[in-house]
C-alpha cells in the first residue's frame, strides 16, 4: 500500500489541546471530531484537508493529553500519516493502536514545504517529497510495535491474544 | 546490577530480576484507571476486542470527573455508557459524581503502595509516583486491552535525576519545584524518561507537594515521575488507612534507587535561591520567578485540580485569603479535589475563608483545567491557574491565557488583580 498526498506542515510542541479542544470531547465519533481537527493551529485545515494528507510536524508532537480523540480526529479527516521529528510517547502509542500510521523521520520535517506532495511506502519506512525529489528513511519500529502494527492495530492484537488463550484454556 | 527505582518496580513487575532502559517488557499493573474521557472509548474498544469479562473487576478505577455532574446531554450519554460499564462488569472502585478527581481519589484511598505499576487512561496518572509507585498514561485502547488482558507492553524508561539542593523559602511549594524542572528541560526535555525527584529539599516537602511534582511530569514529556518513599510517606499512607504494616512499611523504605544505579543526567535545581515560579502561556516550560510578571492584569484565578486540588493546597491559599477579599474584576474559583478535602477544608474553616473572600467554591471537577466546562476564558482574557496546561485554548478561547503557578501565588494574585507575589498582599 502507498500512501501519497499534500503535506500540511506543523512546528513543534503541537499539543493534544490544538489537535482537537477539550469542549469537543463528549463525543468520539471520528466524523465529528475531524469537523474540529487542528482547529487551535489553523482554523482552515478542518475544511481543506483531503483524504491521504500526510501531516509534517517539528519535535514532540502531540504533547498533553491522552486523549484518543486527537489521533482519532486526524483519521476521521483523512490524514493517512503523521511525520514528525519526534512524538510524545501516550500520541504515538495511540496513534499505533488505532491503525493512524506515524513515522519519526526529523530530515523529512526540515525538507518539506508546506503542500510538497509527499510518498511514504510503510512496508520499507520510506518517505519520499514528491516535489523535490528527496527520499528520507524513518526510524524504525521495536518488533513489538511492528506486530501491532502488521496486525492493524491494537484490537485485531489484542483479540488475536484473547482467542489464543481462550483456545488454550 | 544497580538498578534506579523506577527499574526496580517494573522488573518485579515483568517478572524478572533486573530490567534495561529501552528494553520492552510485559508488565502485570497493580491498578488500572479510566474516567469520563478515555472510558467512553475503552468501553467500546473492550467490546471490539472480544473482551466479555475485565481481568479483575477489584484491580480497576473507574471514575467520573472530567464532565460530571454531567455538564449537558452529550455528557450524560458518554458518562451513562462509562457507568453501565461498570455496573456490567461489577467493578469495585467505581466512584461517581460525589467523590472528586481521579488523581485525587486514588491517593486518598489508601489502595495505592510504593512499588506498585498504575495504569491510567488519563496523562496524569504520573501522581502516583509521588508515593513511590510506577504510574504513567496511555490512550482508551490501551486501557481496553489491558483490562481484558491484565497485562500491557512498556519500554523501560531512562531515568533523570532531579536533585533539589537549599532550604526552600515558606511560599515555595511542589508547583514551583515542577515547574522550575519543567522550565530547566522544557517540555520535550524528558520525554519517554522517568523523572526521579530527590535531595533535602524534596525530603521536606509534605507528600501533597510531591504529587503535585509527580503530576506535572508528564509537562516535560516525562513517562513517569516519582520520589522513593520515606517515613513520611508511610506516615501519609497510614493516616488515610492504607494496609501499611511493619513488614510492608520496611519494604516501602528499602524502594530505594541503588548507589551506581545510571542515570541519564542528574540534575541540580537550587531550592534555596528559588522565588515562586510561573509559566506563562502557552507552554508549561516558559518559566518565570513571579516577580518578572507584576505587571500581568487577569480576570480569572482557578485554585484546585489533580495538580493542586489537595487540602495542603487549600491550606496555602486560605493563608493567603484569610481577612481579605478578593479583587472585583477577579473570578476566583476554589475547586477541592475530592469531597474528602472538601469536608477537611469545611472542618478547618477553609470554605468559610474562601466565601468571606468572595471566592466561588465549586465541587470536586476537573472542569475549567481543560476547558470543559466551568469557568471558561472569552477572547484576550487572563487567568492564573494551579493547574497544568497554558496551551493556546486550554481554558476557553484561542486568544486567552493561562499562566500557572502554585496556591500562594493564584491567591495572591486573587486579591492583587494581577500577578502577585504572597508577600505583596
Amino acid at each position: 500500500m502507498q500512501i501519497q498526498g499534500r503535506a500540511w506542515k506543523f512546528g513543534d510542541d503541537v499539543d493534544t489541546d490544538l489537535i482537537i479542544p477539550g469542549h469537543y470531547l463528549t463525543t468520539h465519533d471520528p466524523a465529528e471530531l475531524a469537523k474540529h481537527c487542528m482547529e487551535g493551529a489553523d482554523p482552515t485545515f478542518a475544511g481543506k484537508v483531503q483524504k491521504g494528507d500526510v501531516i509534517v510536524a517539528g519535535d514532540n508532537f502531540g504533547c498533553g493529553s491522552s486523549r484518543e480523540h486527537a489521533p482519532l480526529a486526524l483519521k476521521g479527516c483523512g490524514v493517512a500519516a503523521v511525520i514528525a521529528g519526534s512524538f510524545a510517547r501516550i500520541f504515538f502509542r495511540n496513534a499505533i493502536n488505532i491503525g493512524l500510521l506515524v513515522y519519526e523521520c526529523p530530515e523529512a520535517y526540515q525538507n518539506t514545504n508546506p503542500g510538497d506532495v509527499i510518498a511514504i511506502d510503510p512496508e520499507r519506512g520510506v518517505i519520499k517529497n514528491v516535489t523535490t525529489g528527496a527520499e528520507f528513511k524513518a526510524a524504525t519500529y521495536p518488533p513489538l510495535v511492528a506486530g501491532i502494527i502488521q496486525a492493524g492495530g491494537l484490537v485485531p492484537y489484542v483479540r488475536a491474544k484473547l482467542g489464543a488463550s481462550s483456545a488454550a484454556e | 546490577m544497580a538498578m534506579t527505582i523506577t527499574e526496580k518496580i517494573l522488573a518485579k513487575h515483568a517478572g524478572t530480576e533486573s530490567v534495561r532502559p529501552g528494553e520492552i517488557v510485559q508488565v502485570r499493573p497493580d491498578w488500572l484507571m479510566t474516567n469520563d474521557i478515555s472510558g467512553p472509548i475503552a468501553v467500546d474498544v473492550f467490546k471490539s476486542m472480544g473482551a466479555k469479562r475485565v481481568f479483575d473487576p477489584e484491580r480497576i478505577f473507574i471514575l467520573l470527573d472530567h464532565f460530571t455532574p454531567n455538564k449537558d446531554m452529550n455528557a450524560a450519554k458518554v458518562g451513562g455508557k462509562v457507568r453501565r460499564f461498570a455496573q456490567e462488569q461489577n467493578i469495585t472502585h467505581f466512584y461517581d459524581a460525589g467523590y472528586g478527581i481521579e488523581h485525587v481519589v486514588l491517593p486518598e484511598s489508601g489502595l495505592i503502595r510504593p512499588g506498585d505499576v498504575v495504569i491510567g487512561g488519563d496523562s496524569h496518572t504520573v501522581t502516583y509516583g509521588g508515593l513511590g509507585a510506577f504510574s504513567t498514561g496511555v490512550g482508551s485502547t490501551d486501557l481496553a486491552g489491558a483490562m481484558a488482558l491484565g497485562e500491557i507492553w512498556l519500554k523501560v524508561p531512562e531515568t533523570i535525576r532531579f536533585e533539589y539542593v537549599g532550604q526552600p523559602g515558606p511560599w515555595i511549594g511542589g508547583k514551583d519545584f515542577i515547574l522550575a524542572a519543567i522550565g530547566r528541560v522544557g517540555v520535550s526535555g524528558a520525554l519517554y524518561c522517568a523523572m526521579e525527584f530527590g535531595g533535602e529539599a524534596v525530603r521536606s516537602m509534605a507528600i501533597d507537594d510531591r504529587l503535585t511534582m509527580c503530576n506535572m511530569a508528564i509537562e516535560a514529556g516525562g513517562k513517569s515521575g516519582i520520589v522513593e518513599p520515606d517515613e513520611a510517606t508511610i506516615e501519609w499512607l497510614r493516616a488515610v488507612g492504607a494496609d501499611m504494616d511493619e513488614a510492608a512499611a520496611e519494604a516501602a523504605l528499602a524502594l530505594r534507587s541503588d548507589e551506581g544505579c545510571t542515570y541519564r543526567s542528574v540534575i541540580t535545581i537550587d531550592a534555596g535561591k528559588m522565588e515562586p515560579q510561573v509559566a506563562a502561556p502557552h507552554l508549561p516550560s516558559n518559566v518565570k520567578p513571579v516577580s518578572e510578571l507584576r505587571d500581568v492584569a487577569i480576570d480569572q484565578v482557578i485554585i484546585g485540580s489533580c495538580t493542586n486540588g489537595r487540602i495542603g493546597d487549600l491550606r496555602t491559599a486560605a493563608k493567603v485569603l484569610k481577612g481579605r477579599r478578593v479583587n472585583k474584576w477577579v473570578r476566583t474559583l476554589v475547586i477541592p479535589g475530592s469531597q474528602k478535602v472538601f469536608k477537611q477544608a469545611l472542618k478547618e474553616g477553609l470554605i468559610d475563608v474562601f466565601v468571606d473572600a468572595g471566592a466561588i467554591v465549586t465541587c470536586p471537577t476537573c472542569g475549567p483545567c481543560f476547558g470543559g466546562h466551568t469557568g471558561a476564558l472569552d477572547a484576550g482574557e487572563r487567568c492564573v491557574s494551579t493547574t497544568n496546561r497554558n496551551f493556546v485554548g486550554r481554558m476557553g478561547h484561542e486568544t486567552s491565557e493561562v499562566y500557572l503557578a502554585g496556591p500562594a501565588v493564584a491567591a495572591a494574585s486573587a486579591v492583587a488583580g494581577r500577578i502577585a507575589h504572597p508577600e505583596e498582599v
